[in-house]
């Protein structure tokens, strides 16, 4: 019995001294992301992007003598089991601050908890509504969907091109784009002359393009993520349509212009984060090194390209780190420290937060390339 | 300029229409020999997609090679899930049965996103991609062998079932089974070969489409739906009239997205399936019958 209390006393005692030991030289960072599921695409390099991040900064020794810890959980996608794990990660992990949710539904679920729990969250996905209108503790980094758009009607402009046929994909990210550009071309003055959706999985969308060519716009815009995009390009091949082509940034891989055949991608136009196209960069921009390096380490570490996805992490840690270093290490800090974001290069683009500008980024952080035999190439 | 592009709807409506007519004759192969309708189907098409990849990407076969092999290793897979799935169930009810497709094409759909990613991938054109021009229309030379392949396996298919003595066995289950269990026909071979036949034909129509739709592990879903519509509309008949179902499918959805809106594309077809099944559920073409065994 004695022996027993004694084991106890032990084992209690270096709990303890573990915990007190954590709580003095670490800051532990909470990652919510969708690592399995239908939006495992997002959430896998996210968690990938977070955990390399967090390892090279400890290697070298961490924040002015203060280690990180991430505290990463998989979300499946599900808003429910967010909120759930987001208050998991408040409540017993105590996280600092977090990183995530992957989707837009998911952040929105997530927001009131930390609201009302008073820690930042910097969320991975795109959606407008997240910032719109400002909340005191939550920020993201990915570019609202409306800066893509209006790069490509800037574009359109340029060329002097003023009808314009929508093609959008009928899901969230699709009908938000579809939105998007409907509003900002009825402001600058463009015509909608067609607006076509189609389904995630449609196989062959010749019929819509048999009516948009009908139609014939001086432009068509479309917004959706592989393969319909692709299988787009093609069927405007096929039907042999001249009609110049708009894509969305949700393209901007390699990935398209291989679905697509270099052949039929010929002559594609579309705003792409920096990360896709950082070869063709200046030399002057930048994010040039910062994003070679991220690339360059992300194909050590995992073998495979990095993508945009991924850089929204990179773009999250990045601003948590300089928050610490500038502000402090607890959730107070971390968060003033995040609204007085200046000038910070990163993966998406260079952000200067306010207190009216949770996402800090402007039309800076797309630029718009044309694809020329098979490669991206910058639109002068 | 309408006509033209009528013409153009109804071209493309029949190159899709002829996938769905593929994939309905798989469902209804199964169906007509055992009264199962195997949801796993439309994963066998996916399948037959990814595992040409993956014969091209891994072992360097060239295309022509990796098909069969393709074929070959989908309708070996065909076979477990029968003799793993189906064979060993007891009371074999239509709804245990529907559950357990169901299970499997989850299941299948699992293990590929596992072993071969999330990424869509796309197979080379079996001969080029210079569009052929019909009268103001376009359509593609891989659609020519999409309908090639089609007529092909549907000929093949009745000759099977009609000449050959198999066939004839099989078709017998799909009369009674209990019948011809009593005139010496193994009906568990039947129900064994049912599944070999169609596992291989969706495979074949999984590896034709693919060039033109693209192929990832959660293809199956949609494909497998739209061809269990063409069924459906065909009455669960394996020969022409699940064809005419496919390719009705095909020109009605192009036609719809076309002259009403591409936003009701899907619901056209699920409309018509619907409608098939409140009024006429013995098929557009089907005589009534008192009782389907």
């Amino acid at each position: 019995m004695k022996k027993n209390i004694l084991v106890m006393s032990v084992i209690f005692i270096s709990l303890l001294w573990i915990s007190s030991a954590m709580a003095a030289g670490t800051i532990k960072i909470g990652g919510l992301f969708a690592v399995t599921g239908p939006a495992s695409f997002l959430g896998e390099p996210e968690k990938k992007t977070l955990e390399m991040l967090v390892k090279d900064l400890n290697d070298k020794g961490g924040i002015s003598g203060m280690k990180l810890e991430a505290v990463i959980y998989d979300t499946g996608g599900d808003a429910t089991k967010a909120v759930q794990l987001a208050t998991k990660l408040i409540k017993n992990d105590k996280v600092a601050v977090i990183v995530g949710p992957s989707t837009t539904g998911e952040s929105m679920a997530v927001i009131p908890v930390v609201e009302k729990e008073q820690i930042p969250l910097i969320s991975c996905a795109a959606g407008i509504k997240i910032t719109d209108p400002v909340k005191k503790w939550v920020f993201k980094t990915p570019a609202n969907d409306h800066i893509a758009a209006e790069k490509i009607l800037n574009q359109m402009a340029k060329s002097k091109q003023k009808s314009i046929a929508l093609l959008t994909v009928t899901d969230g990210f699709g009908s938000s784009g579809r939105e998007q550009i409907k509003a900002l071309a009825a402001k600058k003055g463009f015509k909608i002359v067609a607006d076509e959706v189609y389904g995630p999985k449609d196989t062959d969308m010749t019929a819509q393009l048999t009516k948009i060519r009908g139609i014939r716009p001086d432009a068509i815009i479309c917004w959706g993520t592989n393969p319909g995009p692709a299988v787009i390009t093609k069927n405007v091949k096929q039907l042999g349509i001249k009609i110049p082509l708009y894509m969305s940034h949700g393209v901007a891989s390699k990935k398209y212009i291989e679905l697509a055949g270099a052949e039929a991608a010929q002559g594609v136009m579309l705003p792409a984060g920096k990360l896709a196209i950082y070869d063709v960069l200046p030399k002057a921009d930048p994010q040039a090194k910062l994003l070679k390096d991220y690339d360059q380490a992300y194909r050590k570490h995992f073998g495979v390209e990095a993508s945009t996805f991924g850089g929204y992490a990179y773009d999250a840690f990045l601003l948590v780190t300089n928050a610490i270093k500038t502000s402090g290490p607890s959730p107070e800090k971390i968060r003033n420290g995040l609204e007085q974001t200046h000038k910070l290069v990163s993966v998406s683009g260079v952000f200067n937060m306010s207190p009216q500008d949770h996402n800090g980024l402007d039309l800076s952080a797309f630029e718009m390339v044309k694809i020329v035999n098979g490669d991206w190439s910058m639109v002068k | 300029m309408q006509l033209d592009q009528i013409l153009q709807f109804a071209l493309s409506g029949l190159s899709t229409g002829a996938i769905y007519a593929l994939i309905g004759i798989g469902f209804s192969i199964i169906y007509n020999s055992t009264g199962i309708i195997n949801f796993a189907q439309g994963e066998f098409v996916m399948l037959g997609g990814m595992l040409t990849l993956f014969f091209i990407g891994l072992l360097q076969l060239p295309l022509w090679a990796a098909i069969p092999c393709a074929v070959l290793v989908c309708t070996l897979a065909g076979m477990l899930f029968e003799r793993l799935a189906i064979r060993p169930l007891r009371k074999p009810t239509p709804i245990n049965l529907v559950i357990i497709t169901i299970g499997g094409s989850i299941f299948i759909r699992g293990l590929s996103m596992l072993l071969w990613g999330k990424d869509t991938h796309s197979l080379p054109s079996f001969s080029g991609d210079e569009p052929i021009t019909i009268a103001n229309a376009t359509i593609l030379p891989q659609h020519l062998w999409i309908l090639g392949i089609t007529l092909v396996i549907i000929g093949a298919n009745k000759f099977f079932f009609y000449h050959t003595i198999s066939g004839k066995a099989m078709r017998a289950c799909s009369y009674n089974s209990r019948a011809a269990g009593l005139v010496g026909i193994d009906v568990r071979r039947m129900v064994l070969f049912s599944f070999v036949i169609s596992s291989a034909m969706g495979a074949m129509a999984g590896i034709i489409v693919a060039p033109l739709t693209m192929t990832s592990y959660d293809v199956g879903i949609m494909l497998g739906l739209k061809g269990f519509c063409a069924a459906i509309i065909g009455g669960m008949s394996s020969g022409i009239a699940t064809v005419i179902g496919g390719l009705i499918l095909g020109i009605l959805e192009s036609l719809g997205a076309g002259l009403i809106s591409s936003g009701y594309k899907d619901a056209i077809a699920f409309i018509i399936l619907l409608l098939i099944l409140f009024i006429r559920p013995q098929g557009l073409f089907g005589k009534a019958e008192s009782e389907r065994v």
